[in-house]
């Protein structure tokens, strides 16, 4: 079933000042790498004891990420050997990522040329992302 | 479950000022916790209580279920690192992890070697001639080789730089995730406790101002501002800890049993390092401990 | 907790005892040349009863090495400032003790330990020093005229004096918990304990003897056991009949610096002795040739009046006899000091320190 060697495929990182805590920045991390395609079926996630050397976290803050995780059925722990990757997040829709992607290029070197700079497009990109998502709603 | 730490009342006195007054907890066994305050707030003094090098002036402690004692059953159980990382300029690195193995019967030489390796120590190297960062990894080394069921640090990172505390924490951390042991770390830095710790304890002026497990404190205080306000008109459940007001606003920060249903408010979490500010300014607002009720005037 | 204490220790321990192996070396080379230069001087001259010359001729040998008794009464001192004071002083004032005292050693084991093995290479250094001083020494020794100069380079007493001293440097290392006050506190305080010992106790260790004659006379002519050569005078005071004390050997001191048997006449007919009282008995009326020897009419009228007015010498002095004795006495004390002061550290350890 795993064809790859063993390591683990992805490497967490910490930011201090997002305001967002460890243990929901770890899961988003996992969720992050599983729409974009680089964790597949059968991966093997860091384990605890890697995850720990590298961040200086708290494990049980590696535990409570990857528990949320299997609760929502993303992952499975196989005791002793590590926890695995059972469904990723991309399907059908990783086949646009590319052009997409490529549209938003074309849109980001617009709005440069328009004069904007990176604060405006964030500043911009919320905007329109957070009236799109309540208009969804209502 | 019995408490890894639990003390009832426990006071220090020196002459007439009291160290350390009034102190009741009950720590949790499997924590990592934080013990964060300004200098001088009592935490070395709590945490000397705790190891048996000072004798309580009022109150009682318990550590791992027994009172500290000076024989080798207690003193085996529990690691300590005091401030400073005490060690012996003259002695290498590879003689003071055999002075670890003399004095502590249930001595892990092979994981002591193995840890002194990994963090790149030469075991030749004399102690004094070892940068801070060097000294504090020895002196965490030497504290749990022994297989202690508790780790006592004090201050441990307080004089390293960002590198070298980045590292010390690492090692902390992977021997936490190894072995089952709690862990108490005392710190007046704020930000390298958030990922660490499960467990906290805010102390200033000589008292415990808060403790709980973190993401419970976190979840059970929120921030609130709107338009200005008396903080005593607020509903019972929630106290007010620290407040601040301009002509127009109010800002508190609360601790509240529930939601916050006011729509005046604006309401936000707060982040660790603004939980512990909220109650060390309360309690700068308080004044000194003194032992005895104060006197409203 | 041996291992560790045997860690810190060898340093000092290696530079101790490495100088005492040097000169353990150079006494056995000289020792037996001493000894062969007695057998053929002293020997000899001893059945003819003209030693003298021999004597200070064999004194004056080896000179140099002499003054290894002066290092045996420096030896005990030094341990105590450099073996007992930092013991414990450096490890309160550097912290390590917090260290030392979380391993899974009891702190009474850890004092223990320390104080009985560095303790005991302190007494093993000094004793064995003095066997080897005293053992070197001997043909000296014999012809010395003064053996009690000595007391403190010999025998049994620097074991006495390496123990209190390093017992007195712990004691203050754990008191002031900072290694030089403690050092300083522990060389002054040892000082002065010797010196009121050797001045105040020493002469008293065992009941010394008591010579009472008349001023002017032989001391001890005619009793039973005059002082020999050899014995220690301790003191020879002039006193009154009524016990106060107004001269020393032989004479009476009248202040800045006079001093002698001064007779003088007192205007009524009387003589009195200057600084005790008018004769009652009758002086010639010519104390003899001016500038000469009083006459010897005079002379005896002298002596009655010293008999009549009760002035006497009294000679106080250890005979030799008590020299072994004073020694296990003062080793006793010494050795008493040491074990009150490990005594008070162990008290204080535990009173202080939780």
């Amino acid at each position: 079933m795993d064809t790859r060697n063993g390591c683990p495929v992805i490497e967490f990182h910490l930011d201090a000042r997002s305001g967002v805590s460890p243990y929901q920045q770890i899961v988003q991390q996992v969720r992050q790498a599983l729409r974009l395609g680089l964790l597949h079926e059968g991966d093997q996630l860091p384990t605890v004891k890697e995850a720990v050397e590298r961040l200086a976290v708290n494990p049980n803050t590696v535990l409570k990420a990857y528990k949320e995780l299997e609760h929502a059925g993303l992952v499975a722990a196989r005791p002793g050997i590590g926890t695995f990757v059972t469904r990723t997040l991309s399907d059908a829709s990783l086949a646009a990522h590319g052009p997409l992607r490529q549209e938003l290029g074309r849109w980001l070197a617009k709005a440069r040329r328009a004069g904007l700079d990176d604060e405006s497009i964030e500043a911009l990109f919320r905007d329109v992302f957070r009236s799109s998502a309540a208009e969804g709603v209502a | 479950m019995t408490a890894v730490v639990a003390a009832d009342g426990l006071g220090k006195q020196y002459g007439r000022r009291w160290a350390l007054a009034d102190c009741t907890l009950r720590i949790p066994p499997g924590r990592v916790v934080g013990l964060v305050g300004p200098n001088g707030a009592g935490k070395t003094t709590l945490l000397r209580l705790a190891v048996g090098l000072l004798r309580p002036t009022a109150g009682t402690i318990e550590v791992l279920g027994r009172a500290p004692g000076d024989d080798a059953g207690q003193l085996g159980r529990i690691g300590f690192v005091a401030q400073d990382t005490p060690l012996y300029p003259a002695l290498p690195v590879a003689d003071h992890l055999r002075l670890g193995g003399w004095l502590n019967p249930r001595w892990d030489d092979e994981m002591a070697r193995r840890r002194i390796a990994q963090v790149g120590l030469d075991p030749r190297q004399r102690a004094g001639k070892l940068s801070g960062g060097q000294r504090a990894q020895l002196a965490l080394t030497l504290a749990m080789a022994k297989r202690p069921e508790l780790l006592i640090l004090d201050e441990p990172v307080a004089s390293l730089d960002p590198l070298a505390r980045r590292e010390f924490l690492q090692l902390l951390m992977s021997i936490v995730a190894e072995a089952e042991l709690s862990v108490v770390l005392s710190s007046h830095l704020v930000g390298d406790l958030e990922r660490v710790c499960d467990y906290l304890v805010v102390m200033a002026a000589s008292r415990v101002q808060v403790a709980g497990e973190v993401d419970q404190l976190l979840a059970a205080h929120r921030r609130l501002a709107g338009p200005r306000r008396d903080p005593r008109t607020l509903p019972a459940g929630q106290e007010v800890i620290e407040e601040s007001h301009t002509d127009v606003q109010s800002t508190l920060v609360v601790r509240c049993g529930g939601p916050v249903l006011d729509p005046a408010w604006t309401v936000e979490e707060l982040s660790l390092e603004d939980l512990v500010l909220a109650y060390m300014s309360r309690a700068r607002e308080q004044g000194p401990a003194d032992g005895k009720l104060s006197v409203l005037r | 907790m041996i291992r560790l204490t045997w860690r810190q220790f060898r340093a000092q321990a290696t530079v101790a005892f490495g100088a005492l192996a040097v000169i353990a070396v150079l006494l056995a080379i000289t020792g037996p040349q001493l000894v062969h230069l007695y057998d053929i001087s002293i020997i000899p001259c001893q059945a003819r009863g003209d030693c003298s010359a021999a004597a200070t001729a064999l004194a004056s040998r080896d000179s140099v090495l002499q003054g290894l008794g002066i290092v045996l009464v420096i030896v005990p001192g030094v341990i105590g400032v450099f073996w007992g004071a930092p013991l414990l002083a450096r490890e309160l004032e550097s912290g390590t003790y917090q260290l030392a005292w979380t391993q899974s050693v009891p702190r009474r084991r850890w004092l223990a330990v320390k104080l009985g093995l560095v303790g005991l290479a302190s007494v093993a250094l000094a004793g064995l020093l003095s066997l080897m001083v005293t053992w070197w020494s001997s043909p000296l020794d014999r012809v010395n005229a003064d053996p009690f100069t000595l007391f403190d380079e010999r025998g049994v007493v620097p074991l006495g004096y390496a123990a209190f001293a390093f017992a007195l440097g712990v004691t203050a290392g754990l008191l002031l918990r900072r290694t030089l006050a403690a050092m300083a506190v522990t060389l002054v305080v040892f000082a002065v304990v010797r010196v009121a010992v050797t001045l105040w106790v020493r002469p008293r260790l065992l009941t010394p003897r008591h010579i009472v004659s008349g001023l002017g006379q032989s001391p001890g002519l005619g009793t039973p056991s005059p002082p020999q050569p050899g014995d220690w005078v301790i003191s020879d005071a002039t006193e009154t009949a009524a016990g106060r004390v107004i001269g020393q050997n032989g004479g009476i001191s009248y202040g800045s610096g006079r001093y002698g048997i001064l007779f003088g006449p007192q205007g009524n007919g009387r003589v009195a002795l200057q600084g005790v009282g008018t004769c009652p008995n009758q002086f010639p009326a010519q104390a003899g040739a001016p500038g000469g020897r009083p006459s010897a009419a005079f002379q005896r009228a002298a002596q009655e009046c010293i008999a009549r007015l009760g002035v006497r010498q009294v000679l106080t002095y250890q005979p030799t006899s008590h020299y072994w004795p004073m020694q296990w006495y003062e080793l006793a004390i010494f050795t008493a000091l040491a074990l009150v002061l490990t005594g008070f550290c162990f008290l204080w350890l535990r009173r202080r320190f939780a």
